[in-house]
């Protein structure tokens, strides 16, 4: 177990604590820049989707894990990145242009929700955020001269002076991988910054904060802001992605998707933006497998335990009819939420610091160090 | 012109006065006590002038500025701190980022800068370090300097809560009950830190408390309020022989 | 004129419908703080389970409607100890999220078991209207205002004559302290739950006549029912169901009066509107905290 002996400012301010840190995310970074070079491209393109998830599950926790927001919305502000890109492409502007502009226009449609947003708290928050999803898509079905309605608009390949860079290519996978590395480094930097120590405070007790100086309205608003800008540049890169979007695909249950990222993940740190996303994406394979292969594997079982020949099909085609019923992502979708907030609170990096615990103090670790005291509702109503 | 004046304040609450036309100035330099029964208004009057409630009626004036309207993070940077009688710490963070968190009315980079992380603001940072090692070596905090407050006694929260206040370099500071809940050598050790704050620091404390002997030990002046009236003003000794005092609150 | 009375009829009984589900929401957050996002599965649910009694085991619809109520109450206790329990005390948001897992689960196995076809089962008022002068007023929409009032009504002596609306509330603000004053907390929140998850069942009953049983229309409801409840103010019994049937209505005229696309977007606005202006509802009131 590495024990840091501080002297310098610098070591508690820095980012990579110890000179462990660099070496792990260093192998880290290679296997993924040589990712697409050594799978197939149906990895990549998962890893891609994994990539733009992450990005939407760092802002989310700016917003939600720093600041205690809530939000139910962001569907509503990738679509508003998406639109804006392929409105651009359309005519005519360079990617260059584009690219940061999804991003402002969404931070600046992300400071106007998070003024009336003041006013809300807790739960009135979660239902606004709904409702200004419930606009936005319905805004885009209707504003027929800009989004062509549920027709939809089509992208064309992403041109970055002049060089193609068709959304299978591995170039595209390493601008993904790349926006997803700026975006995670400038939000560690704006938490080492008095401004997201603001966040912090505001999250934990707004009357402390109000008496140190914080301005609470500011720190939200701007918590929003910067939370839409970052998924709006997360919108541009999913348009191009999936080269056609439309109104649909921006509805309640994506934002219930990118939630359940972060909750999956860990709602405090930005590892869990990254694990939830993995998860997340993994599910869709996952369930593939399961109609494909896991059916086969079970009767294969049943035989292997001693039943006969029709016994053990007979298993295997409930076993098929069960994998491939229409509503079976729905429900592992729900118990994966449901398990995971009864079982593991603390998200996928929470219990990968718990496994990092166990081996840094083995033979010595105790199992109750993590045991949760029994805790009672507390009302939320007056912060 | 004195420090602190408070003329005619009031504040309602429906048909409840908490405060009643309160009046009473702090001058420069030292230690005033508010004291009274339970529900008297004292910490209403705290929170009026942190701004956390709008008086009824009533100004209140600050180095001869009026801030009777100002928004509640105004008070901090004009030199206003506070402390909580329920300690209003941040539970999950360590005691470091609590006290980093009191120096925010004296940031001085913006959110670019910090998104890009130019060297003003690691020079920032260095500066708002150096000035918490500071407060963190005055109050003898060095052992939980990196522990989560959710794990730390009562006692300790208590002058953890009295650091953060301090660290945002007040002229004036506002202690809600700072002694209760403390035993006889933590609230001996609380006594020393209010006059070392006085006397080392230049600050003016104003203080509600209900431990008298700590009243007497520490303050210059004192007013005893009840039911959001004062009832009088004076040096310690006098407060605590005021036969209206003892009636109310002292008792024989 | 007539398509007016003939509009705001249907748009109270759709009102009604949504008062129903935020009765369900409010009622649970009176004595939790938790908002159950799975309200909308649970009235689904509710419909589901008289369809099995009464199309598909031939009872009578008396029987097979008190037969789904009472299944459904004992689901909503059962998911309360098994879901809910656990998490109480987590954050807010945790729970929400929880909910909305449950409701997810249940969408889905519901469209597993019972199919995904729209499923109709027969009711004294699925025919049959009623006649004043010109105006046509159908049975099945004046069933469900009849029936929340008379709800309402029940439930309004449930909670003013007895101290479990005290108990409840209670519960909400400190639950320790509730503990301690010998409130038997466990109980109260089973209870709060088999009621919601029975209100919510007799909506479902009482929808199947006007749009048919299928395992999406929870969430469709749902969403309405927000708006609904947050209009009424989120701690309010009354204003739950006076906020539905203001949405109700107001969702019908835009629909019949405004252009396409308005229907579905008038509540949300209505919702903001109202969020930004009083943000505690018509009959909330507003709480601050004491430092």
């Amino acid at each position: 177990m590495r024990f840091i002996f501080k002297t310098d400012y610098d070591q508690d301010i820095r980012i990579f604590k110890h000179s462990g840190y660099w070496y792990s995310y260093s192998i880290l970074l290679l296997v993924l820049a040589a990712m697409p070079f050594m799978v197939g491209t149906y990895l990549q393109s998962q890893l891609v989707f994994v990539f733009i998830y992450a990005i939407v599950g760092v802002s989310l926790l700016i917003l939600v894990g720093f600041t205690g927001q809530a939000s139910l919305g962001h569907a509503a502000f990738l679509a508003i990145g998406a639109y804006t890109s392929a409105w651009c492409q359309q005519h005519g502007v360079p990617f260059v242009v584009y690219f940061p502009l999804a991003g402002i226009l969404t931070g600046v449609v992300g400071v106007m929700v998070g003024f009336p947003a003041l006013r809300l708290q807790g739960i009135y928050l979660v239902i606004a955020t709904i409702s200004f999803g419930a606009i936005v898509e319905e805004i885009l079905a209707r504003w027929e001269s800009v989004t062509n309605g549920n027709e939809g608009l089509k992208l064309r390949t992403l041109d970055i002076f002049g060089q193609t860079v068709p959304r299978d290519s591995p170039g595209f996978y390493f601008l993904c991988l790349g926006v997803l590395i700026l975006v995670i480094i400038a939000a560690l930097n704006l938490l080492r910054a008095p401004t997201g120590r603001s966040f912090v405070a505001v999250r934990d007790s707004e009357t402390a904060a109000k008496s140190m100086g914080i301005d609470i309205a500011a720190a939200k608003v701007r918590s929003f802001g910067i939370s839409a800008a970052i998924t709006g540049l997360a919108g541009c890169l999913y348009a191009h992605k999936l080269s056609f979007i439309s109104p649909e695909m921006f509805t309640l249950l994506l934002s219930i998707e990118f939630i359940i990222v972060i909750i999956i993940g860990g709602v405090f740190s930005l590892h869990g933006a990254v694990l939830g996303a993995i998860f997340i994406v993994m599910i869709d394979p996952f369930l593939t497998a399961l109609k494909d292969d896991v059916p086969t594997l079970i009767g294969n079982l049943w035989a292997f335990f001693g039943a006969d020949g029709p016994t053990a099909q007979h298993v295997q085609d409930r076993a098929a009819s069960i994998a491939s019923a229409p509503g079976l992502k729905g429900a592992i979708y729900g118990l994966i939420i449901v398990g995971f907030i009864l079982f593991e609170p603390t998200g996928l990096y929470g219990r990968w610091l718990k496994i990092k615990l166990y081996f840094q103090t083995f033979p010595m670790y105790k199992a109750a160090t993590f045991k949760r005291q029994k805790t009672y509702v507390k009302s939320e109503r007056n912060r | 012109m004195s420090f602190l004046v408070a003329e005619n304040i009031s504040l309602q609450f429906g048909g409840l006065k908490a405060v009643d036309q309160v009046n009473f100035a702090v001058e420069k330099g030292e230690i005033f006590t508010i004291i009274g029964p339970n529900g008297a208004g004292k910490t209403s009057i705290f929170n009026l002038i942190s701004r956390l409630y709008n008086p009824t009626s009533g100004k209140l004036f600050f180095d001869g500025e009026e801030f009777t309207t100002a928004p509640p993070h105004r008070i901090a940077k004009m030199g206003i701190a506070r402390t909580f009688q329920n300690i209003e710490l941040f539970d999950n963070a360590t005691t470091l980022s609590n006290l980093l968190v009191g120096r925010h009315c004296h940031a001085t980079t913006n959110l670019l800068q910090e998104v890009l992380y130019l060297p003003a603001v690691r020079r920032a940072e260095f500066e708002h370090r150096h000035k918490v090692e500071q407060v963190i070596e005055l109050l003898d905090l060095e052992p939980f300097r990196d522990k989560l407050i959710s794990g730390l006694p009562y006692g300790v929260r208590k002058v953890i809560e009295l650091a953060r206040a301090l660290c945002s370099e007040p002229k004036l500071m506002l202690l809600d009950e700072p002694s209760s809940g403390l035993n006889v050598e933590e609230t001996d050790d609380m006594s020393f830190w209010i006059r070392d704050i006085r006397s080392e620091l230049g600050i003016t404390v104003l203080m509600v408390e209900h431990d008298m002997s700590l009243v007497s030990r520490v303050s210059d002046r004192v007013m005893a309020l009840n039911y959001g009236r004062e009832l009088t003003t004076g040096t310690p000794a006098e407060v605590q022989s005021h036969p209206e005092v003892v009636a109310a609150y002292l008792g024989t | 004129m007539l398509d007016f009375i003939q509009q705001l009829v249907s748009g109270v009984a759709l009102g009604c419908i949504y008062g129903l589900i935020a009765l369900g929401f409010v009622l649970i957050y009176k004595t939790t703080e938790v908002v159950n996002f799975a309200q909308g599965e649970l009235l689904m649910l509710g419909g589901f389970f008289a369809f099995t009694f009464i199309a598909l085991m031939g009872l009578n619809y008396w029987i097979g409607f008190f037969l789904a109520v009472v299944c459904m109450a004992a689901f909503g206790a059962l998911s309360e100890r098994f879901v809910l329990r656990p998490v109480l005390g987590s954050p807010q948001f945790s729970i929400i999220m929880a909910t909305i897992g449950v409701s997810y689960f249940l969408r889905s196995i519901a469209g597993m078991i019972w199919g995904t076809d729209d499923l109709k089962i027969d009711t004294p008022f699925s025919t049959g209207v009623l006649r004043i002068g010109d105006l046509v007023l159908a049975h099945d929409k004046l069933s469900v205002i009849v029936a929340t009032a008379i709800l309402c009504t029940v439930l309004w002596l449930f909670f003013t004559k007895t101290q479990i609306g005290t108990a409840m509330r209670a519960t909400s603000e400190n639950m320790l302290a509730a503990y301690y004053m010998g409130i038997p907390v466990k109980m109260v929140v089973a209870l709060t739950w088999a009621i919601s998850a029975a209100v919510a069942a007799c909506a479902g009953v009482l929808l199947a006549p006007i749009t048919f049983i299928h395992s999406n229309v929870g969430l469709a409801l749902a969403l309405k029912a927000f708006p609904a409840a947050v209009l009424g103010g989120f701690g309010s019994i009354p204003g739950a169901v006076v906020g539905g049937i203001i949405i109700g209505v107001i969702e019908n005229m835009a629909g019949f009066y405004l252009a396409q696309g308005w229907k579905d977007v008038a509540p949300h606005i209505v919702l903001l509107t109202m969020l930004l202006l009083k943000p505690e509802g018509l009959f909330g009131h507003v709480g601050r905290k004491k430092v």
